[in-house]
């Protein structure tokens, strides 16, 4: 679990279509319902491509947030698909004693980080596929991986990330992604 | 989203959306452009889904979105529009006719920069290129506060019969998700009755809305000496000084209303005891908060005026807010080119003359969507601080973040 | 003495005979009609009447035949335009003694300038 602190800077790292966007705004939502007085989830500014990468991020306060700048230096990254790690700085910023959270089927042992940064992984994408979460056979993961977040940090409970995705996602579908999420809580390591 | 009353993560869009439905518009026309499409994206499908009870008119550019509200206006009508950057700038003629007409179309304008070159990002320089049209201007400083003023938008523009440019940083606040909370839809209905329009259409009793006015003041076909075109500025202007006192009294009667009053023309934080201000309009303001705690934490005692209503200007309440301090340090997300950063040059004229005024220095920041964090806001002011210190009273603004090597 | 009690905040006039002057001064031609022409009177009835219909400036009055107000024509030349039968022609301004109207100074001076 985090240290408590008055904020913590997230950023998410995902393709074009992953849902990065979605899963920032989900957990802001969470995390007010969990307690979290300040909240501000954003995308990255300006055109989007489905494929390229796409960066979002979120901020928990405990006081209304007033920054808008960029997070430049968050206390825990997490990225979407492992595809990402070689290419871009999903990485950069990232705080000593925070955590970076990877979608990937290797071991966190495999996977590079800062120093001093603890890794968390888990394979959300067998998760989301277990939960039937599939589009165009490719599994979405964005859902799933909020419980490998909460299970990793402790910000947010399980409770209200399912409320969370209950306002997002019509019944079957809220379902269907909270237990993909709940699959990747069980699953996750580190 | 329907969003129900009650507070929900929302971005800056969705507020917007929802506060034009709560309003219970009636006539919704308007073009989508990047960074406000999603409000009309949403308008849309409420009004096709029936959640709301409006007529949506589907129109080709700004110009004719513009139009389609001023006639709905002209009518009777409640109406709303929104448009960011060269959208604004399409519909230029016809903001100007609807404020010369004096009529009480509600617009949200998400800020964003004028091409060219071509950039979606934030930044003030739409909104601040029509400020002499004659609109009331506000500024929000977040989610929050798009959803309040944009419902306190309608009952200042049909009180007063002046059209309301409710303006919010694209990207920053449009597509960033915060808390909103969202009012009850019958206290809505009890803040907002209907209002009356100058105009009048009678089949019975036709009349010509808006004819050619001359320069001089002419007998109309009853006799009675009629107002030229002097006389009808002279009363929009007016009109514009009496929203001086309506923007805070609409305010007072939300915050009774709904529990959250925020500041009516301009707000402040740690401003009190400050020696320097920073002052600025929409987020940049709030960012600018945290850039003042920084600097008190190092010493340098700072504050921040917040500029909510940009026009009318509200010189009486910046001479009050700034009269004793050292020093303000202005920060300007556009530029009037050829000159300085706007909000620079009102805030420079209200002082000047005034007991006590403070030395004005410019900064512009964040043009084309450029990064303006709160240690670089910090960061500036203390260069402003030291320069003021060593004597310096005129001084060049300082371009926040600028990459152009070499420039001082 | 001020225009306080104008009573309007906007621009806004109520349509009415010479609202904007005597602008039957700015013509250079006039209509003249053909009775013989005219379908109204053809048919002795109210019947065309697109002259009274098309006059931009509402200085045609219906009628068998309809009558110019020569007081505030401008000779745009609309009526002649489109009349479907011809009977409306423009002549230049002084080719025919004015038949006397109200308030016009060419009326009052007579056919030559």
């Amino acid at each position: 679990m985090l240290p408590r602190q008055d904020l913590y800077e997230i950023r998410w790292h995902g393709r074009g279509g992953q849902g990065a966007v979605t899963a920032a705004k989900i957990l802001a939502d969470a995390a007010f319902r969990s307690g979290f007085p300040g909240v501000a989830s954003a995308p990255s500014f300006g055109s989007e491509r489905r494929g390229a990468p796409v960066t979002a991020s979120t901020r928990l306060a405990s006081a209304p947030v007033r920054l808008h700048s960029q997070v430049s230096a968050p206390d825990i990254v997490v990225v979407l698909d492992d595809t990402l790690l070689g290419v871009g700085n999903a990485t950069a910023g990232l705080k000593p004693g925070g955590v970076l959270i990877v979608n990937t089927a290797r071991p966190a042992s495999a996977v590079a980080a800062p120093a001093g940064v603890r890794v968390v992984t888990a394979d959300v994408s067998a998760s989301a596929a277990s939960a039937g979460l599939l589009v165009g056979g490719t599994p979405m993961v964005n859902t799933a991986i909020l419980g490998t977040f909460a299970a990793a940090t402790g910000l947010v409970t399980m409770e209200s990330l399912r409320e969370a995705v209950e306002a997002v996602f019509p019944p079957a579908a809220a379902r269907r992604n909270y237990e993909a999420a709940l699959a990747a809580q069980r699953a996750t390591h580190g | 989203m329907s969003a129900p009353a009650g507070t929900s993560v929302l971005t800056g869009n969705e507020a917007a959306a929802i506060a034009a439905r709560l309003a219970r518009v009636q006539v919704v026309a308007a073009y989508p452009i990047t960074p406000q499409s999603p409000v009309v994206e949403t308008l849309s499908r409420w009004v096709d889904q029936g959640e709301l009870r409006a007529e949506f008119v589907r129109v080709e550019s700004e110009h004719s979105a513009l139009t389609v509200c001023i006639a709905a206006a002209t009518v009777g009508a409640r109406t709303f529009t929104a448009t960011s950057a060269n959208g604004l700038a399409y519909m230029n003629e016809q903001v100007w006719w609807a404020a010369g007409a004096r009529l009480p179309v509600v617009m949200c304008c998400v800020n964003r920069a004028m091409a060219a070159p071509w950039n979606v990002l934030n930044d003030q320089q739409d909104s601040m290129s029509v400020r002499d049209a004659g609109w009331v201007q506000l500024y929000c400083r977040d989610n929050q506060e798009i959803l309040d003023a944009t419902l306190q938008a309608f009952r200042i523009a049909e009180r007063l019969h002046l059209p309301v440019m409710v303006c919010y940083d694209g990207f920053l606040l449009s597509h960033t998700s915060t808390p909103v909370t969202v009012p009850d839809a019958a206290a809505v209905d009890a803040f907002l009755p209907p209002g009356a329009p100058l105009t009048v259409v009678d089949l019975a009793r036709p009349r010509n809305i808006g004819p050619v006015t001359l320069a001089d003041p002419r007998a109309d076909a009853d006799g009675v000496l009629c107002h030229g075109y002097m006389e009808l500025r002279a009363l929009h202007q007016r009109a514009l000084e009496e929203a001086l006192d309506v923007i805070p009294e609409v305010e007072r009667a939300f915050a009774g209303a709904f529990g959250r009053g925020r500041g009516g023309l301009v707000w402040s934080h740690l401003l009190d005891d400050a020696e320097v201000a920073l002052v600025a309009a929409g987020s940049l303001a709030m960012e600018a908060t945290v850039a003042a705690e920084a600097l008190r934490a190092g010493g340098v005692r700072a504050g921040v005026l917040g500029i909510r209503a940009y026009r009318p200007f509200p010189s009486a309440a910046i001479r009050a807010a700034l009269g004793g301090k050292r020093l303000a340090v202005v920060l300007d997300k556009a530029m009037s080119y050829g000159h300085e950063g706007p909000i620079c040059s009102d805030v420079r004229g209200a002082l000047l003359g005034s007991d006590a005024a403070p030395a004005v220095f410019g900064a512009v920041a964040g043009l084309g969507g450029r990064e303006v964090a709160a240690p670089q806001i910090a960061e500036t002011v203390r260069r402003a601080v030291r320069d003021h210190d060593g004597g310096a009273r005129v001084r060049r603004a300082e371009w926040i973040n600028l990459k152009l090597e070499g420039t001082p | 003495m001020g225009t306080k009690d104008c009573g309007h905040e906007i621009s806004m006039s109520t349509p009415s005979a010479g609202e904007a002057g005597a602008t039957g001064d700015w013509r250079t031609e006039r209509p003249a009609l053909d009775a013989g022409a005219c379908l109204a009177v053809k048919q002795r009835k109210d019947a065309c009447q697109l002259c009274w219909v098309y006059c931009p400036d509402v200085c045609i009055a219906r009628g068998v035949p309809p009558a110019v107000d020569l007081s505030y024509c401008k000779g745009c030349g609309i009526c002649a335009e489109v009349c479907p039968t011809g009977a409306i022609r423009m002549v230049a301004d002084d080719e025919h003694a004015a038949p006397a109207a109200p308030g016009g100074a060419r009326a009052a001076a007579g056919a030559r300038t």
